[in-house]
């Protein structure tokens, strides 16, 4: 029954429409009409939500693209001493969450710190807005440094050396061949820090700068208006709906794929100036990672002893065990739509494609009260079916169970493989499939042995991304946490929202520790070629 | 695929062994975090026998939660950490009347629900503390005086983001009217020594570090920097003051942690039984220490830290009044400029 590929469209899209459900009920809210108290924040605070916000995007959105841009072009076409450590220490920062560290550097600077103590000038307020935006684009650009460095990796050397034979030099080079080239993968890496710093909670609630996402907390929980809220988020996703789609716009224009057949060879670097790229590069790493790992070291050396609080074990369990499964899921269901509008490009896949990746764009708590909604519906609706025919009820099949959990965060981050594999996919020439099929090849053995090993990048990425932010954002889903099951975001979470820095240093740290592992362990599967063979190292 | 089944079936065994306990038990859905409650709760199961399943999770969402889930909801008792909350909860019909002789003798009427939704467990009085070296007490008087000219540039705050904020302003509009409590805020915020950032330790430190002369804050966490065992966060605590606040009127501005039965409580006798045991002599002492609050019961007795901030009278406002009027303190801070 599903032959017609029309009718495998259609259950494409119901299948995204089943995963944008959460985000759907929140922009459905304006259905109902605007809440009574848009008169009030229009004429009160909106203006400064939009600024602040619009600020934070601008300030974020051009730090990550600056430092991941150049980052991952240094690592990728130069020797420099230290490049094959930088090339995972680059990605450490990805481990922190955002308002960690934003909490971490406020200590750090704080009059009665060991910073403040050991410099004779007064610091600078860290808790501004510009202070919220550089602690967003020091945890935050990793993504633009992932994407754009997995597109200089597949880059083909010919059209480098093309330029070079054509009389191009080093920065010509650089901004008409290579930039171009990785344009789709520098946007999508864009589009997720830009997402996640719009739906940013826990830095801008702790430093105080009123932004679209503070403000649908207050209308939610301080005026009581769940509509006017959801109406907040809904200007929220209408923003980046619109920003989607104007890149998408853009770069149809110019749809360039090279086919990944050699990958250039990064060119040593003199010693001097090969030390000082190095040195530039540490820096984010040092202040995104290693200082605020070493001051939560500090603060929790005096309770390594709940380490054998028999609990923590398998807080930690649970912790990997989630991001597991929503690593995997994501990462499968974003596979999924992709290709499919890959083998055929019809409004309902491409429609699919574009509805499933919404969910990042919302704060966290506002879309696991849309997934809660959604469950618990459906659980009602299973129930009420099983009673009427007269069989026992199951209770919360769904919203009570790890389910809810798994599903939230996959709602939540299926736009980072469905945009990464977006990228990756543009990259390869139709012309593979086209020669596939000419040699009498069906859809799934080409997605087996030709799409699947071309993209191996991009989905150890995805799933690395995903990995690592279900561990660390896991207090958007709190609220759907099953009885009695916890986690290490969730402590540590806890603990920090209530200022108990040291407690919560602690289960913050095991979570970087734990981040750390798959960045390594995935770094080196996206490795260029050129490297792991012995004798390039010479 | 060998590895995914695996993975599915360690799923399934999580989700059976959740749902599979038959034995007698109770449900909390906590706004309190579980450092806070869970070794209370340990001690009621060895008591009672009763087994306590506990979620954690802002109030907010908690009552969303319980709401979605309707008649199926497995919650049998809700904890806030706020009187604005429960008395949401309680209008979004999720908090059944609970009757119990132990309950109204021991919980004072002003921190209860007159029908008995929900129940005070615990008080937390938010307060003026001061550096002693740059003001004398008694230049201090009620939170009304914060607006006086006298404080321009002198005053740190949180933003009004925060519930203890909406709810002192909330007491405010219920005892001056709305005008007079927007005056207020307009002068409050023209009084404040730097935009509003951090919470509540954060004035603190401010205040420590001359930032600022005066600070608004919630007294457990002076009393969580002075008894833990963080020596820079002691020396700083020692450095301020607490000033009790409109004590020749009506007394200090409080609210209260707290808990209700749900109405869809599949088990509301051991609900109720969990809540009496929260407020007896034991637990009463342990829940409030715990995190430096008072006890709702006076006859119990507070820790030696609280008692060196002295006695105090506390405002016998109806704590529901807080909530009913939350979203007009809200609008009118925004209205205010109180960011």
């Amino acid at each position: 029954m599903f032959s017609s590929p029309a009718l495998r469209s259609l259950v494409l899209l119901l299948l995204a429409l089943a995963l944008a459900t959460p985000v759907l009920v929140v922009a459905g809210s304006w259905l109902a009409g605007a809440s009574p108290n848009w008169g009030h924040l229009s004429s009160t605070v909106l203006p400064s939500y939009l600024r602040h916000s619009l600020f934070l995007a601008l300030f974020t959105g051009t730090g990550t693209l600056l430092i991941g841009v150049a980052a991952a072009w240094a690592v990728s076409r130069f020797r420099f001493p230290g490049r094959r450590v930088l090339e995972w220490a680059l990605l450490l920062p990805l481990a922190c969450p955002a308002y960690l560290i934003a909490y971490t550097w406020t200590g750090m600077l704080a009059s009665e710190g060991a910073l403040q103590q050991a410099l004779p000038l007064p610091l600078p307020d860290i808790r501004s807005p510009a202070g919220a935006g550089l602690m967003l684009t020091l945890v935050l650009y990793p993504y633009v440094y992932l994407m754009t460095r997995a597109a200089f990796v597949s880059q083909s050397a010919v059209a480098l050396e093309v330029a070079r034979t054509l009389g191009a030099g080093p920065w010509r080079r650089f901004f008409r061949v290579a930039l171009p080239l990785a344009r789709p993968a520098i946007i999508a890496g864009l589009a997720l820090v830009l997402m996640e710093t719009l739906a940013d909670y826990g830095t801008v609630a702790y430093f105080g700068v009123p932004t679209l996402s503070t403000g649908i907390y207050r209308t939610w929980f301080g005026l009581g208006d769940a509509m006017a809220a959801a109406q907040l988020a809904g200007v929220l996703l209408l923003a980046m709906v619109v920003l989607l789609t104007l890149e998408r716009r853009a770069r149809k224009e110019r749809r360039i794929s090279v086919a990944s057949a050699r990958a250039a060879a990064p060119l040593p670097l003199g010693r001097g100036p090969g030390l000082l790229l190095a040195a530039a590069l540490w820096l984010p790493v040092l202040l995104g990672f290693i200082l605020p790992a070493l001051q939560l070291l500090v603060w929790s050396l005096p309770r390594w002893r709940d380490l054998a609080e028999p609990g923590f074990l398998g807080l930690l369990g649970t912790s990997l065990l989630i991001a597991l499964c929503t690593a995997l899921a994501a990462t499968g269901l974003g596979l999924l739509l992709i290709w499919a509008r890959r083998l055929r490009g019809d409004r309902p896949r491409r429609l699919a494609a574009g509805l499933a990746g919404f969910g990042y764009a919302v704060p966290g708590t506002v879309l696991a009260v849309g997934v809660v909604l959604v469950l618990a519906s459906l659980d009602r609706g299973l129930n009420d079916l099983l009673a009427s025919v007269g069989l026992p009820e199951p209770g919360l099949l769904f919203s009570g169970t790890l389910f809810a959990v798994v599903f939230a965060c996959t709602v939540r981050f299926l736009t980072i493989p469905i945009q990464g594999l977006d990228a990756g996919l543009q990259n390869l020439s139709p012309n593979l499939d086209n020669a596939a099929r000419s040699l009498g090849t069906a859809s799934l053995p080409m997605l087996r042995r030709v799409h699947l090993p071309l993209l191996r990048v991009p989905l150890a990425t995805s799933a690395l991304l995903v990995f690592v932010d279900t561990l660390k954002e896991l207090p958007a889903a709190l609220v759907l946490r099953p009885f009695n099951t916890n986690t290490l975001a969730v402590r540590a979470f806890e603990l920090a929202s209530d200022e108990r820095l040291a407690d919560a240093a602690l289960p913050a740290l095991t979570i970087l520790l734990a981040g750390v592992a798959p960045v390594i362990l995935l770094t080196r599967s996206i490795r260029n070629p050129h490297q792991e063979s012995p004798h390039a190292d010479h | 695929m060998r590895r995914l089944s695996v993975l599915f079936s360690l799923m399934a065994a999580l989700v059976v062994t959740g749902c599979s306990s038959q034995s007698e038990e109770v449900n909390v859905y906590s706004a309190r975090k579980e450092a806070l409650i869970k070794p209370l709760l340990d001690r009621f199961t060895s008591e009672t026998g009763i087994t306590v399943n506990l979620i954690t999770g802002s109030a907010d969402a908690l009552v969303e939660r319980m709401k979605a889930e309707g008649e199926h909801s497995p919650a049998d008792v809700l904890i806030t950490t706020d009187a604005g909350r429960l008395y949401r909860a309680q209008q979004e019909g999720q908090l059944a009347t609970t009757e119990s002789d132990t309950l109204a003798e021991q919980v004072p009427e002003a921190l209860r629900d007159p029908e008995g939704h929900w129940y005070g467990l615990s008080v937390r009085a938010r307060v003026v503390v001061y550096a002693p070296d740059r003001v004398d007490p008694s230049e201090l008087s009620t939170y009304e005086a914060l607006a006086d000219e006298k404080w321009d540039d002198r005053i740190c705050i949180r933003s009004s983001d925060n519930i203890y904020n909406q709810s002192l302003t909330a007491s405010l509009i219920a005892h001056n009217g709305e005008a007079d409590t927007e005056q207020w805020a307009e002068g409050l915020v023209s009084n404040m020594a730097r935009d509003p950032v951090g919470g509540d330790r954060d004035q603190i430190k401010a205040l420590a570090a001359g930032e600022c002369d005066i600070a608004v804050v919630n007294t457990y966490y002076l009393g969580m920097m002075q008894g833990g065992d963080d020596a820079d966060a002691r020396e700083i605590a020692e450095q301020v003051a607490v000033f009790w606040p409109n004590q020749d009127g009506r007394g200090a501005h409080i609210n209260i942690s707290g808990a209700g039965v749900a109405t869809n409580a599949p088990n509301p006798d051991n609900a109720r039984q969990l809540i009496e045991f929260l407020v007896n002599d034991e637990s009463q002492q342990w829940y409030a220490e715990t995190n430096y609050e008072y006890p709702v019961r006076a006859d119990v007795p507070v820790s030696d830290l609280l008692q060196e901030w002295g006695e105090f009278k506390q405002d016998d406002l109806p704590l529901i009044k807080l909530g009913e009027l939350n979203a007009d303190a809200v609008k009118l801070m925004d209205r205010a400029g109180w960011k």
